[in-house]
């Protein structure tokens, strides 16, 4: 029998126009989505007569982004207000609850950009508390290792480098900031970017609150606040959701490849002292993966008191096995006697994950638009063969500052657009360091590319890397999308994973729960889809249902329907990590990740 | 017209994992997520709503402990409080605090400020004591009402729901009076951004307890703290006559 129509939504799609389906078909797909992105408020007569009124106020400048660029463009702007005397307001919008909470990294940190903005860094108490002692980098097999030497010159090399739990760093920067004057108001996403006549940014709205799950509006609704500013500058991180927006609409990346990422899983562990190596840093390349799916490890000795370790595992989501699951592949690459040795007898305290960017110079798009402009790992300044994007990520968000601070403070700016366009700032990046970086290491990564993969990479940055420095003619190009590389499922062989042995391997959610992770219940799912029924329909008939696999928190799950035949979606938006690779990795490119009320979300404390 | 005190406790929020010290002397705080009480948002959203509904004048929000509980004052502003007081405690005495000490802040507090209502959060969900109300009640002889999920004023006296075991008692005290919140008082409102920037220019006084005469000595020593053991796995056996044997193997029986 058909369960009550009310519980059912029937969706009647004509998939002619759909590059992937091209039949009609009737499906009885239970409801999902209920976001007001995708189902607009104005049409639904829940919404009538409910005030949509929003509180708006100005400042000189907004930041969307309390992590690493966001703060350090704040910083940099006191800074300069402080030495010429001027006036200037700066807030900065955060979504997680505190600066820190959502910031994962693994992390060495280069101190170039830290040394530009405090030189007396040391003296504030800044948290780089481990300098890296000792460099280890090895290509694992399934029982042995391969030392490989980290030869001086080498982009990997760490020496001059700190070992840093990059959530205290930025929560450091972030007391800094506010010592300044910075307004800083974690806890309040940025929901929606807002626009003058003219189609110039004027500023953001934050998200509203009190949305039931249903998408209608409960007793404690109230909507956001409306923050409008001369510039906007966006430092979401990895592959921001407003950006993905600006993207669109400014056509930012027509002259650029699409951004390409990797997923990075990391834990904390207190191990035994008898094993413990303060400023030891060892990266592997290898097993558990094979040749052709990038990726790595990472594991770092802290020196803060307490034994405690870093590690994490990073793969490639240009990945084509949709069975493939990034979270087992960590859980067992801990297996490995020469990662066992370390962890045996330690307790893991810590979990988390997040993208990051892989794309480096070929995909930066243009960063600077009427209103606005991107920094840090949004645009992506990560240099990928180091591994490190904050010191660059720092850079990016001081280059913003200097390009905006003459013209916020001018008499008259001289602007055609009522929002501010500065395209100073594109022009300083291309002068500056990060510019010469990126483009030396530009072709590191697509060099994997090739029948060898992991291994041509490998010579290829041997030879050409460590030789010539980036200086060769070509720039060789990445494979495209990442949505795009997954094969069907039925030309893939399924991934025989360990079963989790509860020691140095953990089960999906008892890690989510590790992070702390969590969100106000009674609200709309925030991993909307734009069509609910594509997921069987195209996600599980075709690649087997990968987001099951790829999300390292659990929210995606395919269970069967309470009546009858099939399958349906689960979403279990509370586990959601903010980790944005269900957005990049979805093969039908249906999932849209949207900010969640302000505050939700991992709760990472010195990821 | 009246002025109440509201109690607010900054704890460890209640979705991260415990973590204990290594020296087994409290748990890790050191960069924890923190938040508002669950039960003492629902105390402000309470005391706010008598204000929006002029049953009380004015809605003073307290909090014990370092500069950081400032910020939890500063939610509760923003919910609708009209002004503040930090009590700072730090240190020692900060991790040794509990509702004994508390309470007789809030004694003092409440004549200090002739308060005619203190409501407070029935219990806070790091040490779940539920007993900072009775024992403020107690030391400055007030009726209490305590796991209210009903409040309504009544000229001078004021009807309470209580939540008990068997139900729902519902009894009438005169003010002044101490009332601790549960939770099916009422759903918090949500501390939204520009009331938070409306909150930045309301005043939080500062004292400490000495100024009040409050001694923070404490007569609770921990000695130590434990995680709680690993469960055991479960053994099944098949027969009645298997779980007999395995009873008395173990000594149960």
């Amino acid at each position: 029998p058909l369960p009550p129509l009310k519980d059912l939504h029937c969706y009647i799609r004509s998939y002619k126009s759909h590059r992937l389906l091209r039949r009609r078909i009737v499906t009885l797909t239970p409801r999902i989505t209920s976001h007001y992105t995708i189902f607009p408020r104005d049409k639904d007569p829940r919404w009538e007569g409910v005030e949509m009124e929003r509180f708006a106020d100005e400042a000189d400048v907004v930041i969307v982004g309390g992590g690493p660029a966001g703060l350090s463009a704040a910083i940099r702007l006191k800074q300069l207000a402080k030495e010429q005397e001027k006036e200037l307001r700066v807030c900065l919008v955060e979504k997680a609850s505190q600066i820190g909470a959502h910031t994962l990294s693994g992390a060495c940190l280069e101190p170039s950009a830290l040394n530009e903005l405090f030189p007396d860094w040391k003296e504030r108490g800044a948290p780089l508390n481990t300098p890296v002692t000792e460099d280890l980098f090895s290509i694992l097999t399934e029982k042995h290792r391969i030392p490989v030497p980290m030869l001086p010159g080498l982009p990997m090399n760490n020496h001059g480098n700190y070992i840093v739990r990059l959530g205290h760093f930025v929560h450091w920067l972030g007391e800094q900031a506010e010592e300044l004057g910075v307004e800083i108001y974690p806890g309040y996403a940025a929901a929606e970017v807002l626009f003058h006549e003219d189609g110039s940014v004027k500023g953001i709205a934050t998200n509203d609150v009190g949305i039931a799950k249903d998408g209608s509006p409960k007793d404690v609704f109230e909507r956001g606040m409306e923050l409008h500013a001369k510039v906007t500058l966006f430092g979401e991180g990895c592959h921001g959701h407003l950006a993905k927006q600006l993207y669109r609409q400014f056509n930012l990346r027509e002259n650029c490849e699409p951004q390409t990422y990797a997923i990075g899983l990391k834990e904390l562990w207190v191990i035994d002292e008898k094993k413990w190596r303060p400023g030891r840093v060892e990266h592997s390349v290898g097993w558990p993966l094979n040749r052709n799916t990038y990726g790595g490890s990472f594991l770092y000795h802290l020196n803060e008191g307490e034994p405690l370790v870093a590690l994490g595992f990073v793969v490639g989501l240009d990945y084509t096995n949709p069975y493939l699951s990034p979270f087992r592949e960590f859980q067992r690459w801990k297996h490995h006697p020469f990662v066992a040795k370390t962890l045996e007898g330690g307790t893991r305290i810590a979990y988390g994950a997040r993208a990051l960017n892989e794309g480096g110079y070929q995909c930066l798009p243009k960063v600077t638009f009427p209103g606005g402009m991107l920094i840090g790992c949004s645009p992506g300044f990560m240099n990928v063969p180091k591994i490190k994007g904050t010191h660059t990520a720092m850079k990016s968000g001081m280059l913003a500052a200097e390009a905006i601070f003459p013209k916020v403070t001018a008499e008259d700016p001289a602007s055609e657009t009522a929002g501010l366009h500065i395209p100073e700032y594109e022009d300083n990046l291309k002068k500056s360091w990060i510019w010469k970086e990126l483009y030396a290491v530009r072709n590191i990564r697509p060099s994997f590319h090739n029948y060898f993969g992991l291994y041509g990479g490998m010579v290829y940055t041997g030879v050409f890397y460590w030789i010539l420095r980036g200086k060769e003619p070509w720039t060789l190009k990445h494979a495209g999308l990442d949505s795009a590389q997954l094969k069907p499922a039925k030309e893939c062989t399924p991934i025989e994973y360990p079963k989790p042995d509860g020691k140095l391997s953990f089960d999906l959610l008892s890690s989510v729960a590790l992070s702390g992770t969590n969100h106000e219940g009674d609200q709309p799912p925030h991993l909307t889809l734009k069509d609910d029924s594509i997921p069987v329909a195209n996600n599980l008939a075709i690649y087997d249902g990968p987001e099951q696999r790829f999300c390292p928190a659990g929210v995606y799950e395919y269970v069967p329907l309470e009546t009858g035949e099939g399958m349906r979606l689960q979403i279990n938006a509370q586990n959601c990590v903010h980790c944005k690779t269900c957005d990049i990795k979805d093969p039908s490119q249906n999932i849209n990740w949207v900010v969640p009320e302000g505050s939700g979300g991992p709760a990472y404390n010195g990821l | 017209m009246s002025r109440v005190l509201v109690g607010v406790k900054r704890v460890i929020d209640y979705a991260v994992k415990i973590r204990v010290k290594p020296d087994h002397s409290g748990v890790v705080t050191d960069g924890v997520k923190h938040s508002m009480n669950p039960f003492c948002e629902i105390a402000v959203e309470e005391a706010v709503k008598l204000k929006e509904k002029k049953l009380i004048k004015e809605v003073v929000a307290v909090s014990c402990g370092p500069t950081q509980v400032t910020e939890t004052i500063r939610t509760a502003l923003a919910m609708g409080c009209d002004r503040g007081i930090h009590v700072e405690v730090s240190g020692k005495d900060y991790e040794a605090m509990g509702p004994l000490q508390i309470s007789k802040i809030f004694a003092a507090l409440a004549k200090k400020e002739e308060a005619s209502l203190i409501i407070l959060g029935k219990q806070a969900i790091d040490d779940d004591c539920n007993q900072t109300g009775q024992m403020t009640a107690a030391l400055l002889d007030w009726p209490q009402g305590t796991f209210a999920s009903e409040v309504t004023i009544d000229g001078e006296k004021v009807k309470v729901v209580r939540e008990i075991d068997g139900g729902l008692e519902t009894i009438k005290i005169s003010m002044p009076a101490v009332l601790t919140a549960d939770l099916r008082l009422n759903t918090p409102r949500y501390a939204t951004l520009p009331n938070i920037m409306k909150a930045k220019k309301k005043k939080i006084a500062n004292m400490k307890p000495a100024d009040l005469g409050v001694d923070m000595v404490s007569r609770v020593e921990v000695l130590r703290v434990d995680e709680p053991p690993t469960r055991l796995a479960g053994v099944k056996v098949e027969t009645v006559d298997d779980l007999v044997a395995k009873l008395r193997a173990n000594g149960t029986i």
